[in-house]
């Protein structure tokens, strides 16, 4: 071929070579996954506000309710008066709310559950009619009868005395707080970085990315973090709403509340990636999450105690990842225990965590 | 001249039975716009990806640069720009911010303004990818290759589905990468994009190159220069007539009634040719004459069009 002269060459005006830094990468991975997760209004909602409604929902549900009061009608007649004196003067008489009605008002009120008990007073002495088949019926004719013969002069054989017990600390909503919590971290750990790894798998954008000179565990580890910024906000919201809400008691430090969630954010994110290892589609791997999320929503204790399941069952119980993190924030947050006295619990989390890392990291499909 | 891809004996079987490349040989040169042209599922998304480093090839060798994938993987994934097919961005991240993205991945990225620029996405430049029409999309993946400030360029398919408005700009950015000493690599199953684009076209079906050459070579290598097509009122009456025999003509075809002949000098055909109508008494409905294309080379080549949609 004989030698042409090269053609002119038409440059830009130079521009000063720009030069990225080792994090810049990392950096920039991170700050996009955060607006994009920023931009997705249900995110916000499924992540931040769910949990709280939940946590209201339940506590409203199973708050502690003043003492019942028992409504009762008594018969006018002449000694209406004096019967109901009798319940006024009595130890219980604020646990009693009386009316005095005539017979037939009074039967009327009865029948449609207004009432729990109709009493009458004569010459012979006091009549009670009472449901035997409905409890607070039953409840309320022990009651008058108590109020009655206490009011008249009984004095009691044994003396006793009864504490109730319904403290922050021991409450429903005690236990609740810290089991939303896991499973929050659970939630959010699996969905987002599951469902996002293959979302981003359909879309062919983890291939162009790999065809860039990014690095893969910077792109991972980005992920992993954008996690963790996402935990310090649910786990500060949840227990803030709880304080705040329900007055519950935060007896452990937050160093240590904020470093189990961390544990239980990337432990739960190794799940999740392995569990979005091989899946192409995301009709696939939304059901191998809940597969997976499954059995420990059920076995974990979040809404109730394990201990109730056959003793049989509590070591494998024990094993699963959302189990040891619920019961390490119970006893940092409820009881104020240490780092220290979590080892075992903390020993399970990091194995799912790196054992399902490495799986993943192996099995692993870019494309 | 100095080689910018060279790759020899490439052999691609996917899951042991499918054979989607079957022995391709292509060299490359630096600063030329080289265009892989065949229907769809002819092989060329594979070869590119193999050559893109994204696939291994289940035989033959690859050098890009001087470098294979084996010991340069690094080395060059910074020097590559690359916009795979159907590539969906994050719909929720602006055109800016995508940039900044792919920019950071490089070592000594291009300027994410310049690109924006040259990309004419100035406009949309704070607009969330998921609002970009069809062409602003393309031309935004082609950015994401563009802002790696690469030394070869690699396109899939960059304007399938475009409007022609769209195709013509994404011509310019090709061409004005290429002013810029830059080599582009592209497949594209549109005839007149390889031609109009392209310094060297490979034909592939069927996982093999069947022609290689540039668009005016293949057209006078493969089929006379110029295409003359006529139509009778009584379609198959004169069917069964030989009109190679006419002077000039190098072949002929027969498709729905329309015969094309493909012809040196159609000045000395054509004559002919109506005098042999005369002679038959056939009635002449439509005569056409014009140049060869790639779409001739590659109906002579398979008998086949390049789109059969």
């Amino acid at each position: 071929m004989a030698t042409v002269e090269q053609p002119p060459v038409v440059t830009k005006p130079e521009q000063p070579v720009k030069t990225n830094g080792r994090w810049i990468a990392y950096a920039r991975l991170l700050q996009m996954r955060m607006l994009e997760l920023q931009r997705e209004p249900e995110v916000i909602f499924w992540v931040f506000v769910f949990p709280l409604l939940l946590a209201l929902g339940l506590g409203i549900a199973f708050r502690e309710k003043p003492a019942d009061v028992t409504p009762v009608a008594v018969v006018q007649g002449p000694k209406a008066q004096q019967l109901f004196d009798l319940i006024q003067r009595s130890p219980q008489h604020a646990a009693i709310q009386v009316e005095v009605l005539s017979a037939p008002a009074a039967l009327d009120g009865f029948r449609l559950g207004k009432y729990a008990l109709v009493v009458t007073m004569d010459d012979f002495g006091v009549h009670y009619r009472y449901d035997p088949a409905r409890p607070e019926s039953v409840l309320a004719r022990t009651q008058v009868d108590d109020a009655l013969q206490a009011a008249a002069g009984r004095r009691n054989p044994i003396s006793t005395e009864t504490k109730s017990s319904s403290e922050p600390g021991a409450r429903y909503i005690d236990f609740l707080i810290p089991g939303l919590l896991g499973m929050n971290l659970m939630n959010s750990g699996m969905w987002g970085i599951g469902f996002a790894l293959v979302e981003m798998r359909q879309r062919k954008l983890l291939k162009r990315f790999v065809a860039t000179p990014m690095r893969r565990s910077d792109f991972l580890l980005a992920l992993v973090s954008s996690r963790l910024v996402l935990m310090l906000i649910e786990v500060a919201l949840l227990l803030l709403f709880g304080v705040l809400v329900f007055h519950v008691r935060v007896e452990g430090s937050l160093a240590a509340i904020l470093l189990i969630g961390a544990l239980g954010a990337i432990s739960f994110g190794g799940v999740g990636l392995l569990t979005a290892s091989r899946a192409q589609k995301i009709e696939s791997v939304s059901g191998l999450i809940n597969l997976v999320m499954m059995p420990m929503w059920i076995f974990s204790g979040v809404f109730f105690s394990y201990e109730r399941f056959p003793k049989m069952a509590l070591p494998a119980i024990r094993a699963l990842p959302l189990t040891a993190l619920n019961d390490a924030l119970r006893s940092i947050i409820l009881q104020g225990a240490s780092l220290h006295s979590q080892l075992g619990r903390i020993a399970v989390l990091a194995i799912w965590g790196g054992v399902s890392f490495v799986l993943a990291l192996r099995w692993f499909r870019w494309s | 001249m100095a080689v910018a891809i060279q790759c020899r004996g490439l052999r691609k079987t996917y899951e042991g039975k499918v054979e989607a490349v079957r022995g391709i040989d292509l060299t490359i040169n630096m600063g030329e716009c080289f265009g892989l042209l065949g229907p769809n599922g002819a092989g060329k998304t594979t070869t590119i990806e193999i050559l893109e480093g994204l696939l291994e090839p289940t035989s033959g060798q690859v050098e890009v640069l001087g470098r294979s994938w084996q010991s340069s993987a690094g080395d060059l994934r910074e020097w590559l720009g690359i916009s795979l097919q159907e590539t969906r961005l994050s719909e929720k991240l602006t055109v800016r911010e995508t940039l900044q993205l792919f920019s950071s991945f490089y070592h000594h990225p291009g300027s994410v303004d310049a690109v924006l620029e040259e990309l004419s996405l100035q406009e949309k430049a704070d607009a969330w990818v998921g609002k970009l029409s069809g062409g602003q999309k393309q031309r935004l993946a082609v950015a994401t290759a563009l802002v790696a400030n690469p030394k070869i360029l690699f396109l899939d398919e960059p304007t399938t589905g475009l409007d022609p408005q769209s195709r013509r700009q994404l011509w310019d950015i090709v061409r004005q990468f290429q002013q810029r000493n830059g080599t582009v690599l592209l497949t594209t199953h549109y005839m007149d994009e390889a031609e109009r684009l392209c310094d060297r076209i490979a034909i592939i079906d069927h996982g093999q190159i069947i022609a290689e050459g540039t668009p005016p070579e293949l057209i006078e290598r493969l089929t006379g220069h110029h295409v003359v097509e006529f139509a009778l009122s009584d379609g198959n009456a004169t069917n069964g007539h030989n009109w190679s025999k006419l002077p000039g003509v190098q072949s002929v075809r027969t498709e729905d009634g329309l015969f094309s002949l493909q012809v040196q000098e159609p000045h000395e055909t054509i004559p002919a040719l109506l005098a042999e109508l005369q002679k038959q008494r056939a009635q002449l409905v439509h005569l056409t004459t014009r140049q060869a294309s790639l779409e001739d080379v590659f109906v002579q080549l398979t008998g086949r069009h390049l789109r059969e949609d």
